[in-house]
């Protein structure tokens, strides 16, 4: 028989840990249950976060934001913190697999789950977050892109749990954009998605510019080039053109069973041409 | 393992291992099969319950998850006999064709009209979007929601 904990506090999970140190976490459970009730995965013990309120709740810390791991994706919906002041991942979360999966799914997990797709993934890219990581030992903090390695791969220890994600608040941009495409509007992993954020001039030159895109590569696709392309013209389709044929360039998707490479790679392209209507 | 929780405001114990699928506890171990597995994915949402008033998954939850929660399934919706209105508006709009969906469509209706009263179709279509139902009945399913969302707000309180 498995056997499942469910910890209470922080200092409940660690006596979990002590007894059952290969344990494997998880929080809402809507991407580790599929796995271990079809029999792709066989974890010898689970630990469920669900009940150590400590890992849960937005924070507001003036010039960035706190956001607990085990907070589901509909709290975070329904958080005027995030809404306000992280609209780019606001919208992303509205687009995670329904009202359901969002009852359930918390922001830790989207994270730990590291999948190529993550909808909150391209965002906090671009927002540059930090994840907050803790173990008996201690916190250490560490940029998100670090964190996540490559598909369903992380930094995480074992015996070491993400409790929060640091997000800056993005006052320097004033647009901000997510899109995502998949195969219907609901209950789709993204066949691309791109996450932007801009700061426009009152003439319309962008200032400066911040872009990730999901499910084109092992990890989330971050280009510079792409960002300097867009740096001190308008958003035209002209410029927008360019700066895609230098996203098609950069990133480096798989075909798989809802799209091959070469769509994904194009799409990655006509993702930027949509900020042509964003603003 | 023991486990103890709410279910249809009616305390239940059960013994069962901590990792048991808990539509499974619902639908095998204690014969309320109205919420069905279906995918097993959270894909279908044919399993849905509510969970201290919030629409879940029951197919992606191990029953140690359920400890001291409230649970709500279809079969506790009617309250002494009395159909909720989205019941009464599904039977009077025809919202239900093979009715393997029903039960979680009706489910998660009820979570989205007590978190918004007054939804527009798009609403409602985005608030059921984790509910599929392959008779393909959608349109008179927005119509019932709509229907009972009018019926609720006009005072039947619950």
């Amino acid at each position: 028989m498995r056997k499942v904990f469910l910890p209470g506090s922080l200092e409940e999970l660690w006596r979990c840990f002590e007894e059952r140190p290969q344990s494997t976490v998880y929080a809402g459970g809507t991407d580790l249950l599929v796995g271990t009730y079809n029999g792709v995965l066989n974890p010898e013990t689970l630990i469920c976060l669900d009940r150590i309120e400590e890992l849960k709740g937005v924070g507001d810390l003036g010039d960035s934001v706190r956001i607990g791991s085990c907070t589901t994706h509909t709290e975070l919906l329904e958080e005027p913190l995030v809404q306000h002041h992280l609209p780019v991942l606001w919208w992303a979360i509205t687009q995670i697999g329904s009202p359901l999966v969002r009852n359930m799914g918390t922001i830790g997990g989207n994270i730990c789950t590291a999948s190529p797709a993550g909808d909150t993934l391209p965002p906090l890219y671009i927002m540059k977050a930090e994840v907050e990581l803790i173990s008996k030992g201690g916190v250490r903090l560490m940029p998100i892109g670090d964190f996540i390695t490559g598909p369903r791969a992380t930094r995480l220890h074992g015996a070491e749990i993400l409790t929060a994600v640091w997000v800056k608040k993005p006052v320097e941009y004033n647009l901000s954009h997510f899109e995502k495409v998949g195969l219907r509007n609901a209950l789709a992993c993204s066949v691309v998605s791109m996450a932007a954020l801009l700061r426009l001039a009152s003439d319309g030159l962008v200032e400066k510019a911040a872009l990730a895109w999901g499910s084109v590569g092992p990890t989330i696709v971050t280009c510079c080039e792409a960002e300097e392309a867009l740096i001190g013209g308008k958003l035209t389709a002209a410029r927008l053109g360019e700066a895609a044929a230098i996203v098609r360039k950069a990133v480096n998707p798989i075909s798989d069973i809802r799209a091959d490479a070469d769509y994904r790679r194009t799409v990655a392209g006509n993702l930027l041409l949509r900020l042509t209507v964003a603003h | 393992m023991k486990i103890s929780f709410y279910l249809n405001g009616k305390q239940t114990d059960v013994d069962v291992p901590p990792d048991r699928k808990f539509v499974n506890v619902l639908r095998e171990d204690l014969g309320i099969t109205g919420a069905k597995e279906g995918c097993g994915a959270g894909e279908c949402g044919s399993c849905t319950i509510l969970v201290d008033g919030r629409a879940c998954l029951s197919c992606l939850m191990a029953a140690v998850q359920l400890q001291g929660r409230q649970v709500t399934t279809i079969e506790g919706l009617a309250a002494g006999g009395t159909l909720h209105p989205v019941q009464e508006a599904f039977i009077e709009y025809g919202a239900v064709q093979c009715g393997f969906c029903t039960p979680g469509v009706i489910l998660a209706a009820v979570h989205l009209l007590n978190q918004n009263p007054d939804p527009t179709r798009e609403q409602i279509r985005v608030g059921l979007s984790g509910n599929l139902c392959r008779c393909s009945g959608y349109v008179k399913i927005v119509d019932a929601v709509e229907a009972a969302a009018r019926k609720m707000r006009e005072g039947k309180p619950r």
